[in-house]
Formats: structure tokens, C-alpha cells, sequence
């Protein structure tokens, strides 16, 4: 197998691209063979995820593999390195399922002005900067790929999008780019100060910011953290997501709550915390501040939403809230949370999205007022929406559960090393203790929200308007689409250690450098 | 005595002028009948002066002529082959404009190739008489150029702002080379990097200020940037490229040459006018752009904020291998520029066809009219933006790399400025992008896939090619840039 040990993750990165360029050769008369192609290539890039996952090594969680290490610019001494472990292996599975999902989904129906194969193009393009964000192993090529994202959810919320759609989409593109200015700054700073000048995320980990001053890391850290933190988003840089979610189309919304988001949090964990440690150390009670933050100001948010896919998207940042205080943790504990919460709420929101999308196109509005009696109307699609929303809260059972929970209690113990909000790290403890009991609290408020918009939405009567309306249950282009995902939660949530099991022993290798 | 001369070396150019001789000629014999011919013998002829340069560069050996004012090694090489090739995408830019605008004549040809003559000679100069007779030859032609819509005012007051700013800012760069001159007894820039190195008396730092100032208008940096709009706009289209590209890009060299073999030892007194000079570029060129409705004016500002990215990884150029990252810096960020400006003025001038109009608002619904040219001119405004994977990513990552290398208050200030100027560019240009796609068409029963000339598609391939390739492979041009910045 070391033909595919070598050519897997090349593969998985530029199938999509492939199918991308093919797609773009059709005619857009033949949208048949458009749709087709594109679901094969989605498909085939999946294939190529299962075949990497059972070649893995379960045994070596930490160690990277399948990697790739080429030349690339040497200039700059920037190579193609590629390679996953426990932690990026969950998030290309995520992605590689989500794609084809959001495929067959959008199969029927493609949002207005229609144009498939622009549409489907695009979305194999995230797919490629989607993977090859995760997989990448050098900073310039960490870079590409991040940025590459941008512009196919520029146009898709720009072209494809609701009513405000020109303003979201520039919002969404100048908010990430300002971030990943000072990013890209910060990486070039990394470069010139680290022990020897190279941009490998491998070697920059193990030098684990020797030779970099503990001011300069705290100011380093910052750069990366605008970056990182504009895209995952922590409040107060959450702005742009409820608009960008709000005007997305349903595929778009889906992507960017199940996918985009985790891009954030991912270079939090692969690049910020191991790179900088000493940032991390002192960075870590305001990230935690913030992270609390974002799960209150979230929640309280979605208390007082009358547009059902505005409330999912405020969800969305109170539920990063929860990923990223996991992560301030600086615990083993706490990445094996994060990561579980970013796989948990991809599945989970993406499928919230999809049914808020569904019920858009039947309903032709979002207003919850005005929604109701879903149940009545079309009951399968209500006990689904009812099955997501339990997830999302964090029932027991569920996957949300275990993104929630663990992240909650990692801040009982926080790393030895993690600073507290009076800058010293006895003060820790009780910093870190404060978050985990304000976070309890937006558990809370998770529950009343969702219940809430449950409620007044698949409860009670159909409202006048709508008395008479024939409105289809699920379609089979939905149960396909849905069915993995509600699978997917139910099986995590059952055994949670399908994913731990991975994770752990990458977790451990993180948080070496802050004593576990 | 006769001086030394190396045929081999001086080749590109005794191609090159012999080409312009032909072209004249055939244009004066045959007049009526050399419509189609002329056009054919300049762009075959400046293509094939890349022969020489190949041979030349397959050498590799440096060769210095008339007492080393005259110098043909990597560096010049580079440059020279550069040029042409822009010269030749300007070349293909303007066939069709001129032919179909009842703008022909023959000498159009003959005038873009002698400023590209100038520009081959610029690369090979390291004489201060060198510098200023090249720089002369290269801007002279443009001014006719600027001025060839004959029956349109714009065009008229166009070359008329050109030539008189342009003659003040020779007339100033001339006085501070004379006063080099006098304090240093030469014009070989060698002999006056010697006498930098030995000389910190104020006067020469004035002259050198005023050197900067003369080329600072060549290249439309802030505060020196008056002319440009008016120019860019009133100009013929084709020729706005040219000069928004290959003119900048003399100054550009010009400056560069000037800077590295003559006044690098007295680096106090250039690089705070330069860091001036790129700070105020990026803030009001980026600021002015984002207000202005016409797609070519847009871009004339755009070029200015540009042109002062250009200038900062040469205004952060350390001594020692730290100047090598800077002036690789500036080299790789002209071709990119070069590339993806040219790239997007083409297609002004393609969708211009279609509606006679150069208002950013006439770009509504391209996406829908015209699919490829919308995905194409979306790629070059990205590129310019810096947005991944197309090369302009890796012009500003090279600058990005001079400022850290640099590391400096100064620097890093400088740095910032850029990075947070840059986010504001993406802001203009995605007002075309935006307009191109979220946009309806305002007349969609119009003729909607007006064929584009062989010449223009020419054009926007190669173009497009260039910020493809480099944008996921950037090791090409680095390469270039590595090679003609080793020595020092």
C-alpha cells in the first residue's frame, strides 16, 4: 500500500479539482451530467478518505501520516508537506462527507438564479481548500488553502443568497482577510525568529518557540489569533456569521457551520498552541474570557431571534464557545473535547441548516412567527428538526453531549502552565473554574432556546397562512442527505470513543509542551 | 580610439533597432497596403529579440562595455527580457484598438517599440548619462502615445499633463544627478557608490533625494502622482496599459539600479524618502480608489497603490543578504504586477468593445453575458487583491518577507500599513467583481457574446497563464529572481 501512502492525501486534495475543471467543460446545458460528475468526484474524494482511514495507524494517533514532503518554493524554503493525524483525520472525513451530502441535497433544487454548474463548481472548490487546510503541514501552503476558501463562499452567498446577500458576502470576505493579514505576518514572523528559518509545522512544533521571546510570542500569538479567531468566530469577531449565514443558501449555510468554522479552531490546535506555547500560556484566560463570552452573548442572542436561520447561526457561536474554552484549557482533556465538538456540530448544525433550509422552501420564510405546526404539516420533517435540536442542546446520548460537556469540565482542571486573568498561574484555577461555571449556565440557555424555537415552530397549529398549504414531507433527495448525519450523532453519541480513541493520543502530543 | 564593443551583447538592442528601422520603412513605401504588415513585423520582431537574450542568458557571462556604463549580466538580462514581453502583450492589446478606431497609423508601432528600446538599454545602464538618455527614449514616445486619439479632448489634455510633468520631473532628477555629479567627479554608478560610501555631507543627501524625485514621478508614487488619472483615462486604453505597466516598471528599474549599484552605501538618505514615498502610495492611492466610478481611473489609482507596494520591500532593503530579499522583493513583485495588470486592462478594453463605456457600473451581468471573460477578469482583480491561489499572493508574501527580514520599528510600521491597506484594496476590487456577478445584465437582449479578437485572447492568455502558474508555483520567478540578484 505505499502507492497509496504516498498519493492518498494529493489525491484527496486535488480530485475535487479535478472534477472542478470537468464540471467546467460541460455545457451548462447538460446539467445531468454536470450534477453527476460532481457527485462522483465528491464521492471518489470520499473513497479515497476511506481508504485513508483504514489504512491508518490506530496505534500511532500522534505520529502524522501519509506524508508528503516535496520542494516546492524553495526561495522561501516553503514546501508541499502534507500529512494527518488523530486530530486532522476526524475533520477531512467531516468534510468528505459533508460535500457529497450538500451535492445530492442541492440535487432537485438548486436555489435561484439556478446555474448548477456554477454552483457545484464552486462547492468543489471549498472542498479542496477545505481539505487541504486540514491536511497541510507547512505555513505558506496552510496559507493557500485557508484563503482559498474565501472566495467560492464569496460568491456563493454573493450570487446565490438572500435579500442582503452583496453586504454578507463582502462583510464575510474583507472580516476573514483582515484576519489572515495579520496572519500572514505573524507566520513570516515565525519563520525569521524561530531556531532556523523554515516554515515546516512539524519542525516550528518541535522547537516549540525556542528561540522566540516570550513578549514577541505573546504579540505572534495575537496576529494568529485575530486570524484564526475572525473565522471560528469568537465574539466580538462574530459579526459577520449570523449575516453570512442569514443570506447563504441552505448548501452554502450548511458548508460554512459544518466545515468552514472548524478551519478556525483547527489552526488554533495544529499551528497557534504548539508554535507559541508561551503565547498560549498567557493568551489562554482571555481566550477562555471570550469563549464564555461568545456562549452567553450567543445563547442570549438566540432568545431574541425571529428568523429561525438567524437563531441557528447564533447557536453556532455559542457552541464555538464551548470548542474554544476546551482549547484554552490547554489540556489534553480539553482537545479531545474541541475536536469532538467540531465534529459534533458539524453534524449537528449542518443538519439544523439543512432542515431550516427545507422548511424555507416550503414555507417561503424563516419567520418563526409566522412557522408552526410542522408536526401536522409534515411530521417526519418535524421530528427530524426535533432530533437536531435535542443534539444541539446536549442531550445525553447525543454527540452534542460529548462536545459540550467534556469542554465544560476541562475547565475544572486547567494546564499547570495556563495563566489566569491576574497574569500568574495560581490565579488559574479559579479564573478557569469562573468560565466553567458560566458556561454550565449557557448550557442552559442552549436548552431554552432550542426548545423554544421547537416550539414555535413544529408545535401547536399550522398557522392560518399556511392551514391549507400541501406541504411535502421528506424527499429522498433529503433522506439521503440526512440520514448519515442523524446516524453519524447517534453513533458518536453512543460510543464517543470511536472519536476519543483517535484523538487522545494527538491531544497528548499537543499539550506535552504545557504538561498534559 | 575606438571602444571595445561586444556585438553578442549589444544584440537585443541592434535587433530591436533594426526592427523599428524595417517597420518604419515598409510603413513609408508601402504606405496604404502596410496596414496589415507592420503590426505583424513589430510583434515578430520584438519577439525576436528575445533570441539574443536567451543566447546571452544561455552564456551567462557578464560583459561590460564603454567603461562599464553599459553592463549585460543576469540582472539586465532579466529586465530586458521582461519588457519585451510586456512590450509584446501591450503590442497585442493595441491591434484591434488601433485598427478598428480609425487611430491607424504605422508610427503607433514604431513609438511603443522605441520606448521598449529604451527600456532594453535602461536594464544594461549603470551610468547616470545611460540612465537619463534610456529613461528619455522610453518616456519621449509615450507622450505621442498618450495624445493619439487626436479629435479627443481627454486625449489631448492627457499627453499635454504627461509632457509637462513629465519634462519637470526630468528636469529635477537631471539637477540632482548633475550635483552628484559634481560631488563624486563621475557618473558611473560604481564610482558613485564609492563616494557615497566615503561622502555624508547633506548636499549629496539632497541630491540624491532629488534623483528619488525624478523617478518618483516615473513611477506615480505619492505626492507625485498628479498626472496619473487624467493620463490613465484620456489616454487610448492600449496605451494606459503600457504605460501603467511597462513605463512604471522603467522607473521602477531605473530606480532599482540606481539605488543598488550607487547610493546603496548612504542608505540614511534614500530610505526615508523611499518608506515616505511607498507609505503615502499605499494610504491615498488605496483611499482614492475606492471612490471613483470609472474602471480605468480605479485602476490608475489602483497602479499608485501598487506601485507602492513595489517600493516597500526597497524603502526596507537592509545591507547584506537582507538587500538581496528586498530587491527580489521588488523584482518578483513587477512581474506579477505586470502580469495581472496588464491581464485586467485587457480586459477593460475587451469588455469596452461591447459597451463602448469605461464606468465600473458597465461591468453589470458580465458573468451572465460573457461567463469567460467574467471568470477571467475576476481572476486578475483578485490577483491584484492578493487573494490565493493567483500570483499576486506571492508579490505581497516577497514584500511581507523584506519588511520581517527587515525587522526594524520602521519596518514592521511600514508593514502594517500595508497589511491593513491591502484588506482595503480587496474592498475596490470586489466592487467589479460584484458588479460582474451579483448584478443583472442592464440590457440583456444585447449581443451577448461579441467575439473577441485573436489578438486580445492572445493577450489575456498569456496573461492569465502567468498568474495561474506562478500563483500555485511561484518557484519560477523566484528562480529568475534569484539568479539576477546573486553576486551583489
Amino acid at each position: 500500500m505505499s502507492w497509496f501512502d504516498d498519493w492518498a492525501l494529493t489525491l484527496a486534495v486535488f480530485i475535487p479539482l479535478v472534477g472542478m475543471a470537468i464540471v467546467m467543460l460541460i455545457p451548462s446545458a447538460e446539467e445531468q451530467a454536470i450534477k453527476t460528475v460532481a457527485l462522483l468526484a465528491s464521492l471518489v474524494t470520499l473513497a479515497v478518505g476511506i481508504g485513508v482511514l483504514a489504512d491508518f495507524n490506530y496505534q500511532k494517533t500522534s505520529t502524522l501520516q501519509f506524508q508528503v514532503d516535496k520542494s516546492w518554493i524553495s526561495l522561501i524554503h516553503a514546501r508541499y508537506h502534507l500529512g494527518v493525524d488523530g486530530i486532522s483525520l476526524p475533520m477531512i472525513i467531516l468534510t468528505m462527507v459533508i460535500v457529497p451530502l450538500c451535492i445530492i441535497y442541492s440535487w432537485d433544487h438548486f436555489p435561484e438564479p439556478h446555474n448548477p454548474k456554477a454552483f457545484l463548481a464552486l462547492i468543489l472548490l471549498l472542498e479542496v481548500g477545505m481539505i487541504g487546510t486540514f491536511v497541510s503541514l507547512d505555513l505558506v501552503l496552510f496559507f493557500i488553502f485557508f484563503e482559498v476558501v474565501l472566495l467560492p463562499m464569496f460568491f456563493m452567498i454573493g450570487v446565490w443568497g438572500g435579500p442582503n446577500r452583496e453586504y454578507a458576502s463582502i462583510k464575510f470576505f474583507l472580516f476573514t482577510l483582515f484576519g489572515s493579514a495579520l496572519m500572514l505576518v505573524s507566520f513570516l514572523a515565525i519563520y525569521f525568529l524561530s531556531k532556523q528559518p523554515t516554515f515546516d509545522i512539524v519542525h516550528l512544533s518541535q522547537f516549540a518557540g525556542s528561540g522566540i521571546g516570550r513578549g514577541t510570542q505573546i504579540l505572534l500569538f495575537a496576529g494568529l489569533f485575530l486570524g484564526f479567531a475572525i473565522k471560528v468566530p469568537m465574539f466580538p469577531f462574530h459579526t459577520w456569521l449570523p449575516d453570512a449565514h442569514t443570506e447563504a443558501p441552505t448548501v452554502g449555510s450548511v458548508i460554512l457551520a459544518a466545515v468552514l468554522l472548524k478551519l478556525g479552531t483547527y489552526g488554533f490546535i495544529r499551528i497557534a498552541l504548539p508554535i507559541l506555547p508561551q503565547g498560549a500560556q498567557v493568551w489562554a484566560p482571555w481566550i477562555g474570557v471570550l469563549a464564555v463570552i461568545g456562549i452567553i452573548y450567543g445563547a442570549l442572542c438566540c432568545l431574541a431571534q425571529t428568523d429561525m436561520k438567524r437563531l441557528i447561526a447564533f447557536s453556532s457561536v455559542s457552541h464555538m464557545g464551548f470548542v474554544m474554552l476546551g482549547i484554552a484549557s490547554l489540556t489534553t482533556f480539553g482537545i479531545n473535547a474541541a475536536v469532538f465538538g467540531m465534529v459534533a456540530h458539524g453534524l449537528i448544525t449542518g443538519l439544523l441548516f439543512f432542515v431550516a433550509g427545507s422548511m424555507q422552501h416550503r414555507y417561503h420564510t424563516r419567520e418563526m412567527s409566522r412557522l408552526g405546526g410542522l408536526l401536522i404539516s409534515a411530521p417526519k420533517m418535524g421530528w427530524i428538526l426535533g432530533f437536531a435540536a435535542m443534539a444541539s442542546l446536549g442531550l445525553p446520548g447525543l454527540a452534542g453531549f460529548w462536545g459540550e460537556f467534556p469542554a465544560v469540565l476541562s475547565a475544572f482542571d486547567p494546564s499547570k502552565v495556563a495563566n489566569g486573568l491576574l497574569g500568574n498561574t495560581h490565579s488559574a484555577l479559579p479564573t478557569f473554574r469562573t468560565f466553567m461555571v458560566i458556561a454550565a449556565v449557557g448550557t442552559v440557555l442552549a436548552a431554552g432556546y432550542l426548545l423554544w424555537m421547537y416550539q414555535r415552530v413544529a408545535m401547536g397549529t399550522p398557522k392560518e397562512e399556511f392551514e391549507h398549504a400541501h406541504l411535502h414531507d421528506v424527499s429522498t433527495s433529503e433522506w439521503i442527505a440526512w440520514l448519515p448525519l442523524i446516524l453519524g450523532t447517534v453513533v458518536f453519541g453512543l460510543f464517543p470513543n470511536l472519536i476519543f480513541s483517535i484523538t487522545n493520543g494527538a491531544a497528548e502530543h499537543v499539550t506535552k509542551v504545557f504538561g498534559g | 580610439m575606438t571602444p571595445y564593443l561586444d556585438y553578442h551583447g549589444l544584440a537585443p538592442e541592434i535587433v530591436l533597432t533594426a526592427v523599428i528601422l524595417i517597420a518604419l520603412v515598409v510603413d513609408l513605401v508601402w504606405k496604404e497596403a502596410a496596414r496589415s504588415v507592420v503590426p505583424q513585423i513589430a510583434g515578430v520582431g520584438l519577439l525576436g529579440t528575445l533570441v539574443p537574450i536567451a543566447t546571452l542568458a544561455a552564456d551567462g557571462h557578464t560583459r561590460t562595455m564603454f567603461g562599464g556604463a553599459f553592463v549585460v549580466d543576469n540582472y539586465s538580462l532579466a529586465f530586458a527580457a521582461f519588457f519585451v514581453v510586456v512590450g509584446y502583450v501591450s503590442l497585442l492589446l493595441s491591434y484591434d484598438y488601433i485598427a478598428d478606431g480609425d487611430y491607424y497609423q504605422g508610427e503607433y508601432y514604431v513609438l511603443l517599440l522605441t520606448s521598449v528600446l529604451g527600456m532594453v538599454v535602461l536594464a544594461s545602464s549603470r551610468d547616470l548619462i545611460t540612465i537619463f538618455v534610456a529613461l528619455e527614449t522610453v518616456t519621449l514616445p509615450s507622450f505621442v502615445l498618450a495624445g493619439w486619439r487626436k479629435h479627443d479632448t481627454r486625449s489631448n489634455e492627457a499627453a499635454i499633463k504627461y509632457f509637462l510633468i513629465g519634462v519637470l520631473s526630468t528636469a529635477v532628477m537631471l539637477y540632482g544627478m548633475s550635483i552628484v555629479y559634481g560631488m563624486s567627479g563621475t557618473t558611473l554608478l560604481a564610482g558613485i557608490a564609492a563616494a557615497a560610501a566615503a561622502h555624508q555631507a547633506p548636499l549629496f543627501a539632497v541630491a540624491i533625494a532629488l534623483v528619488l524625485g525624478g523617478f518618483a514621478f516615473k513611477v506615480s508614487a505619492v505626492p507625485f502622482h498628479f498626472w496619473t488619472p487624467d493620463t490613465y483615462e484620456g489616454a487610448p486604453t492600449p496605451v494606459t496599459a503600457f504605460l501603467s505597466v511597462a513605463s512604471k516598471a522603467a522607473g521602477f528599474v531605473g530606480l532599482l539600479t540606481v539605488v543598488r549599484f550607487a547610493f546603496f552605501p548612504s542608505h540614511l538618505s534614500w530610505q526615508p524618502v523611499l518608506w515616505g514615498l511607498a507609505a503615502a502610495s499605499i494610504v491615498v492611492g488605496n483611499l482614492a480608489a475606492l471612490r471613483q466610478t470609472n474602471v480605468v481611473r480605479m485602476l490608475a489609482y489602483s497602479s499608485i497603490a501598487q506601485g507602492g507596494f513595489i517600493l516597500v520591500p526597497l524603502a526596507v532593503a537592509g545591507s547584506g543578504s537582507s538587500a538581496k530579499v528586498g530587491y527580489e522583493g521588488v523584482f518578483i513583485y513587477l512581474l506579477v504586477y505586470a502580469a495581472m495588470n496588464l491581464g485586467a486592462f485587457a480586459c477593460v478594453i475587451a469588455n469596452a468593445r461591447r459597451t463602448r463605456s469605461g464606468e465600473i457600473t458597465s461591468f453589470a451581468g458580465l458573468g451572465r453575458t460573457n461567463p469567460a471573460l467574467a471568470v477571467v477578469f475576476s481572476i486578475f482583480l483578485f490577483s491584484l487583491a492578493g487573494v490565493p491561489p493567483f500570483a499576486g499572493w506571492f508579490a505581497k508574501f516577497v514584500m511581507f518577507r523584506a519588511v520581517l527580514e527587515n525587522g526594524s520599528t520602521g519596518a514592521v510600521i511600514l508593514g502594517v500599513i500595508a497589511a491593513v491597506f491591502s484588506v482595503v484594496a480587496f474592498f475596490y476590487y470586489a466592487g467589479v467583481v460584484r458588479q460582474i456577478w451579483f448584478h443583472d445584465p442592464a440590457d440583456l437582449g444585447a449581443d451577448t457574446a461579441s467575439k473577441l479578437p485573436v489578438a486580445l485572447t492572445a493577450a489575456l492568455s498569456i496573461t492569465l497563464a502567468v498568474v495561474l502558474v506562478i500563483g500555485v508555483y511561484p518557484q519560477l520567478f523566484a528562480r529568475i529572481g534569484d539568479l539576477a540578484f546573486r553576486l551583489g
